[in-house]
């Protein structure tokens, strides 16, 4: 359905979101490539030189970028494994009838809502601090010693609260996923004699297959990111224990003013991420054809 | 499905689902209560779950202290702000790409989804740098620009995938009966989609009500908005739990809201639509 | 007034061309209606003449008026679409007022023709209803009364009764022929189904690939169709299309005989054959029957007229009433 004057209003139309992205996406990438062939320190304005390839030796070599590229992964691992395993249990709970069933729903998904400020500091004072936080009272009842959770076991703190916020993502997905399989398809499972436990396993989990890889994909997006957890509990430490990429590269640009450096990390963050988000474009990309 | 579930099955059920459901709850019930608690119960232990003195004390020290709702104000201003500047720009966009699709379409709508997935970290340098030059750090506006157009891409893929189940020969039908293409969008196609541009909006609020990357980076006590602003309370400067919990409390109980209500457009609008 | 022109109108998606160059003169005042199979072009070209969609070449002539690159809005045509395409969000009222708030008629002349237009459809006690709280039939009235209320230079109807039961089909059919004599404005209708085709239209266009097969009346389109396409879509059962031998005896490479021009008999007749199926309709009795060296064939009896699956009847084609077609298709 198109006439020229509707094609052409059309493009009109769509020419300020497309100009506007453009802009915002290609004008600071292409500053940040730039700047990662520089000597360019902000504290020693106006020394800007050419450096090659020296930001990119530097910050590879670092050891602070090899763990950082650990902890990124440990961390989005991590919380993936949580997210999908606890997510689908928690949509298979969810899937059956209860009494407040609707208001369980709603205490589930509402760690999604809570910014991430504050479910840090929620996480880092009340919950684990090592004197007065519930876990360490919860620890003395039993009669254990309290954990030091942010000190001694600062990413895998981390890990725990972004996984709480990103639980009822999963959960939400896979709830909506699970309630569109088709009921006489497991009613026709059941007749052909199929028990609860090889019906998950032969009906519903492939039915889930796609939404989980929807959910791993995108998270997976969203988690190579984490910024405000790590810069609110542990500000990357101690040392570099929980620093992640994209701490490492705040850390070099506006705690240490290497824009050079940072730049090179930032072009390296992108990279990564990429990498993710070609998968995830042909994912969504197929489903747009149907 | 005209099966009848036993009671018993049903009875265990609600019971594992309360615990479940509470246990994820806790940590949002529990910064409630201690934010109605006093500085010394809030780090009592054992901790004082229900029977303790209730005290509003807290939110209005919160605001005393700290301005409070300055950055509760510059985070309504922005949110809404990126929010329904991204609309505008995207409901054009996404009539042209759901009603009048060319061949570009398809790779148009991917590579806007590809910008979403630029790490926020890849450009925070030379964004930084424009801003301090052009005066727009710890600016309102700055942080509406920066919403605006990391949220873009959300808004155009939501708006077109709620534009697509519009049938087209109602546009046509307009077109017919002599609407103007202005009057088609404005008489015709928005009052149907308003649906769907509510629960985008809303979506969208919420993404930018919470948002803490940018601006942690680009706002300090001026334009910090709440997610930037609390972050403050992470200074080891003393226990302040119980103000700590009353600004927490304040801070998501709008978006909680919002949220419990948009829950089945946000998923939706997360995953583009793969998913519905 | 209302009449149409196409001069060498075609249209083409990308390469491929969906409709070759066309010419049709449709006047003031006619029900010309465009038959085919799905797919042979007649909603493209209904749209081409609507202006939502471009004519890739040719130009249209809309009351005398060049119109080739006018919005459909400025072309002063009605059009009911196959949905209905109502506006579920404006209630019967609003949905006839529409048009003519387009217009920008004054609120108390709106208020006169909707409320003028609703007596005529039968939709006065309906008026506050939204489209989703009617039935399908009331929906497609409330199309119409869109349509008829801006008066336009003709209505432009695309397969509007698809979306109805039977019933109501026949019921809508003859409220649109009904209609069409109170108007006396110029009809376009687009149906796959030849039998409105036949019982609705002044003029009948047979479009086949986006060719226009043969124009004309009714009648003629029965009598005398130009080819097979024609003959074998006009007409309900289809017409007997015979080849081989029977045809080379007339010197034709097909023969057609519609079956309601071949006697039945059970004693006597130059064909015989072994009956198939037996489709009592009460008035009428279809049999078909697979006849020796012919194949099968279909022919209509009187409806008392009793043979059984397996029995042999004769058969007698009119000779008066047998189309012959030569190896192009084309009728000799």
């Amino acid at each position: 359905m198109a006439t020229l004057q509707t094609r052409s209003a059309a493009r009109l139309m769509m020419t300020p979101a497309v100009l506007m992205l453009f802009i915002w996406m290609i004008v600071p990438l292409a500053m940040t490539l730039y700047f990662s062939f520089l000597r360019y320190n902000l504290l020693m304005p106006g020394m800007e030189e050419w450096a090659g390839t020296l930001n990119y030796r530097y910050f590879l070599t670092d050891p602070a970028f090899g763990a950082a590229l650990v902890n990124t992964l440990l961390l989005v691992g991590g919380v993936l494994l949580i997210t999908l395993v606890g997510g689908t249990l928690l949509a298979l709970l969810l899937d059956q009838p209860f009494f407040g069933q609707g208001i369980v729903r709603l205490l589930v998904i509402a760690p999604f809502f809570v910014m991430p400020t504050v479910s840090a500091l929620v996480w880092k004072n009340m919950l684990m601090h090592p004197v007065y936080g519930i876990f360490a009272w919860i620890a003395r009842t039993f009669g254990l010693q309290p954990v030091d959770w942010l000190n001694n076991l600062p990413l895998f703190s981390v890990t725990m609260i972004v996984a709480w916020q990103w639980l009822p993502f999963a959960t939400l997905i896979l709830l909506t996923a699970l309630q569109s399989l088709d009921e006489e398809q497991k009613e026709a499972a059941e007749m052909d004699g199929a028990g609860p436990v090889s019906r998950f396993i032969h009906i519903v989990l492939p039915h889930l297959a796609r939404a989980m890889t929807v959910v791993v994909l995108i998270e997976t997006i969203f988690l190579l990111s984490v910024f405000a957890e790590i810069l609110v509990t542990t500000n990357g430490g101690p040392g570099t224990a929980s620093t992640n990429l994209t701490y490492l590269v705040y850390a070099q640009a506006l705690l240490q003013f290497d824009v050079g450096g940072a730049s090179a990390g930032g072009i390296v963050a992108v990279i990564l991420a990429n990498v993710v988000a070609i998968f995830l474009i042909r994912l969504i990309g197929k489903n747009l054809e149907t | 499905m005209a099966r009848a579930i036993s009671t018993r099955r049903k009875l265990a059920f609600t019971a594992i689902g309360w615990l479940v459901g509470l246990v994820i709850f806790f940590p949002i019930l529990w910064t409630v209560l201690t934010s109605f608690k006093t500085e010394g119960e809030a780090i009592a232990s054992p901790p004082h779950f229900l029977f303790f003195d209730w005290t509003l004390q807290n939110y209005f020290e919160v605001q005393s202290r700290s301005n409070y709702f300055k950055h509760m104000w510059n985070s309504v201003v922005i949110s809404f702000g990126s929010t329904f500047i991204g609309l505008a720009i995207a409901i054009p966009a996404a009539w042209a790409m759901a009603f009048s699709p060319t061949k570009r379409t398809k790779d148009i709508m991917m590579w806007m989804l590809s910008t979403k997935m630029l790490p926020s970290v890849g450009v925070l340098v030379p964004i930084y740098l424009l801003f301090r030059d052009w005066g727009l750090l710890d600016t309102r506006l700055g942080l509406v620009i920066v919403l605006t157009m990391i949220n873009l891409p959300i808004i155009v893929w939501m708006l077109y995938t709620y534009f697509k189940e519009i049938p087209g020969e109602i546009l046509e039908a307009s077109r017919m009966d002599g609407a103007s293409l202005a009057k088609e969008i404005i008489y015709v196609l928005t009052p149907m989609a308003v649906p769907g541009i509510a629960s985008t909006l809303l979506l969208n609020i919420i993404l930018a009500w919470n948002e803490a990357f940018w601006t942690l980076n680009l706002s300090a006590a001026n334009a910090a908005p709440l997610s930037a602003f609390i972050a403050s309370y992470s200074s080891p400067e003393g226990l302040f739990w119980a103000k700590l919990s009353a600004a927490s409390t304040l801070a998501i109980a709008p978006i909680l809201i919002l949220g419990w209500f948009s829950q089945r457009q946000l998923v939706r609008g997360l995953t583009f639509g793969a998913v519905k | 007034m209302g009449s149409i022109t196409l001069e060498k109108v075609s249209k083409s998606f990308g390469t491929t061309k969906v409709i070759p160059e066309i010419d049709l003169e449709i006047a003031d005042g006619e029900f010309v209606v465009f038959v085919g199979p799905s797919g042979c072009g007649k909603s493209t070209l209904l749209r081409i003449i609507a202006g939502l969609e471009d004519a890739t070449s040719g130009a249209i002539h809309i009351d005398g008026r060049d119109a080739t690159r006018e919005a459909p809005a400025k072309r002063g045509l009605s059009m009911v679409f196959q949905s209905y395409a109502l506006y579920p969000h404006m209630s019967v009222y609003g949905n006839i007022a529409f048009p003519l708030k387009m217009a920008g008629e004054a609120k108390s002349t709106i208020d006169d023709k909707v409320r003028s237009a609703a007596g005529v459809l039968n939709l006065t006690d309906y008026l506050d209803r939204k489209p989703r709280q009617l039935s399908g039939g009331q929906r497609q009235r409330v199309a119409i009364g869109r349509a008829i209320v801006r008066q336009p230079k003709a209505f432009l109807f695309d397969e509007p009764l698809s979306n109805l039961d039977a019933a109501l089909r026949v019921n809508m059919r003859l409220e649109i022929s009904e209609l069409h004599h109170q108007l006396k404005t110029t009809m376009v209708y687009v149906t796959h189904d030849q039998v409105e085709a036949m019982t609705m239209a002044d003029k009948i266009v047979v479009l086949n690939a986006g060719r226009i097969e043969q124009v004309g009346s009714p009648l003629d389109l029965y009598r005398s169709p130009k080819n097979l396409f024609v003959a074998g879509f006009i007409g309900s059962p289809k017409m007997n299309l015979i080849a081989g031998a029977a045809a080379a005896k007339e010197n034709a490479t097909t023969i057609g005989a519609r079956p309601e021009h071949i006697g039945l008999s059970k004693t006597e007749g130059p064909w015989q054959g072994t009956v198939t199926v037996v489709e009592h309709l009460g008035a009428d009795t279809f049999v078909h029957a697979d006849v020796d060296d012919v194949g099968p064939v279909t022919a209509r009896a009187p409806g008392e007229f009793l043979v059984k699956h397996g029995e042999r009847v004769f058969l007698t084609p009119d000779a008066e009433k047998i189309y012959r077609f030569g190896a192009d298709g084309d009728a000799l």
